[in-house]
């Protein structure tokens, strides 16, 4: 059984304790999409402020477990300021760190540094915790689809 | 009653994966609301059927079929016994308790439900007595009331008259897979046939762990599922009186439910078959022709009356030894709850409960137990819930209290 240390980083739990960009953003101008996880009931809204292909704002709500929440909370940091094609990119690498990334060796070219996010690898030992994790990308990515950008 | 007269630790070595040793921990299997253990009883009747007997039913002339359909037959027999029903035609083998309320909601329901008729059921239902009758409801137009609950989870009986008025059906559950609540069953359904409407029970965690008696109940149909009651997975149960299974439609066509088939049409065979299209699972229900059988000889009032013994006994080492820091759904008095605790601990997500349990090998659920309407009135997206059965004892409540503290070391809280 791997241990809870490869899980629970401290990185992690200081994220869940005090998540970064928590709150709404208002819509328009920005784009908003709420996640779901179907087995265990967490949810996650993501709001995203989109101007000239930059993601210049992004907020976070809902509740979940410290893997979502944190995962959802370091995601935020990281895309914020960045641009559409480097969020697209980072969206890749995070799920290939994941294992879920459905063309692993054939993701967008721009070079994006997974940074604090890499804290979350441990969870690929724990299977069932994944779409904890993946959840707020998701949602980012469906919120970004709606605004069709 | 004297529940010393069964070796309850003879009881726990009857199942052969609580012996398991993962990481140099014992296993504490506290997840039996969601699915049950087995033992070498059921385990072996499946292979021993599968090793020397295993054949077709009800179809074929020689030996082995005639000892297969008998087989078979004894099992339907045993649970008809179990649940004290009046007639073994009664009962219909399903593929899961979830098909067993489809069946209901499909045949019974697409008969006898039109647009305006009214549905009633509770705020503590399980998806599967829930979605059925929202897909039926919004093909039909129907109405559907809810009983709510009082602040202890019971059901909030105050207003039932006035909720069955005009009702064509009242459906709910014996009892909450999260609550753990009893409800008042006889009551219910006797209230249900005043208003001049249908009482169907689904009775998931009530058949493992009770001694039930659908006469007594005055029920129209119940439903349950094997894999709850030390059976295998892959059967329900369906029970109905009779009169009101033949007057309903037949479920799904095929082979085995039909009387004869002609280019212009069919006609159904006889109950039970009438609902049973198609090879159904043979080895399972044999299995759980053996999970009854094994159930019986322990005596089911026994079994209730350990896990009486072992509710109070969790409740109170959890109560003492948390005090505020744990809160635990549901009613308080164990004569109206099962050994289900739902509970929310020092605001840890319940899903990092169950990953830092998991590393003491102590299993229990975390998530929204199919029941996503009530746990927006427990205002939460998930509990954690362990839930105990004939093979626990009072150290594996220890060992959730234990753990729970190691939960609170990671956190930090």
């Amino acid at each position: 059984m791997p241990g809870l240390e490869d899980l629970y980083r401290e990185i992690i739990l200081d994220h869940y304790r005090t998540p970064r960009n928590r709150g709404e953003l208002e819509t328009p101008p920005a784009h908003m999409a709420e996640g779901h996880n179907p087995l265990c009931g967490d949810e996650i809204t993501i709001y995203a402020q989109v101007e000239n292909g930059i993601l210049t704002d992004i907020k976070v709500s809902g509740q979940g477990c410290s893997i979502s929440q944190s995962s959802a909370s370091m995601m935020s940091q990281a895309v914020k300021g960045k641009s559409l094609a480097e969020v697209q990119a980072l969206v890749h690498r995070f799920k290939v760190m994941m294992s879920i990334a459905e063309d692993p060796e054939d993701g967008p070219l721009v070079e994006v540094k997974l940074g604090d996010l890499e804290a979350l690898q441990g969870v690929v030992k724990f299977p069932v915790r994944i779409k904890c994790a993946v959840l707020s990308w998701n949602t980012l990515l469906q919120a970004l689809q709606e605004a069709d950008i | 009653m004297n529940t010393n007269l069964v070796d309850w630790a003879a009881v726990k070595a009857d199942f052969p994966v609580l012996q398991r040793i993962i990481d140099d921990q014992r296993l504490v299997y506290l997840d039996s609301a969601n699915t049950s253990q087995k033992p070498h009883a059921v385990i072996d009747a499946m292979a021993d059927f599968m090793r020397n007997g295993y054949s077709p039913i009800s179809r074929s002339a020689y030996q082995l079929a005639a000892e297969a359909t008998d087989l078979f037959e004894a099992a339907r027999a045993k649970i008809q016994k179990f649940i004290n029903a009046p007639h073994v035609e009664e009962i219909i083998f399903t593929k899961n308790a979830t098909e067993a309320l489809n069946l209901i909601a499909q045949t019974w329901g697409r008969e006898n439900l039109h647009t305006g008729d009214i549905v009633v059921l509770t705020h503590m239902e399980h998806h599967a007595n829930i979605v059925p009758w929202q897909m039926l409801a919004a093909e039909r137009n129907l109405e559907i009331r809810w009983i709510p609950l009082t602040v202890d989870g019971q059901l909030d009986l105050t207003n039932l008259s006035s909720l069955l008025t005009g009702a064509k059906v009242l459906s709910f559950t014996a009892m909450s897979n999260v609550l753990g609540t009893l409800t008042p069953v006889a009551q219910l359904c006797q209230a249900a046939h005043a208003a001049g409407a249908l009482a169907i029970v689904d009775a998931c965690q009530y058949v493992p762990h009770n001694v039930t008696d659908v006469q007594a109940w005055g029920a129209d149909l119940v439903w349950f599922s094997s894999h709850k009651m030390v059976g295998p997975s892959g059967v329900g149960v369906l029970w109905g009186r009779r009169e009101l299974l033949h007057a309903m439609p037949p479920f799904l066509g095929g082979g085995n439910m039909i009387g004869d088939v002609r280019l212009d049409g069919f006609t159904c065979a006889e109950l039970p078959s009438k609902f049973e299209a198609g090879t159904p699972a043979i080895v399972e229900v044999i299995g759980l022709g053996a999970a009854v059988d094994y159930l019986s000889k322990i005596g089911m009032a026994h079994v209730r009356q350990h896990e009486m013994n072992l509710t109070d006994y969790a409740l109170r080492t959890l109560d003492d030894r948390y005090g505020t820091d744990i809160c635990i759904h549901g009613p308080r008095d164990i004569a109206v709850r099962g050994a289900v605790l739902s509970f929310a601990f020092r605001g840890i997500h319940p899903h990092d409960l169950s990953q830092v349990l998991d590393q003491k090998n102590v299993c229990i659920r975390a998530g929204h137990h199919c029941a996503k309407p009530l746990m927006k009135l427990l205002g939460a997206n998930a509990t954690a819930r362990a839930s105990f059965y004939l093979y626990n004892d009072e150290s594996d409540a220890d060992a959730l209290a234990d753990a729970l503290d190691s939960a609170s070391d990671i956190f930090g809280l």
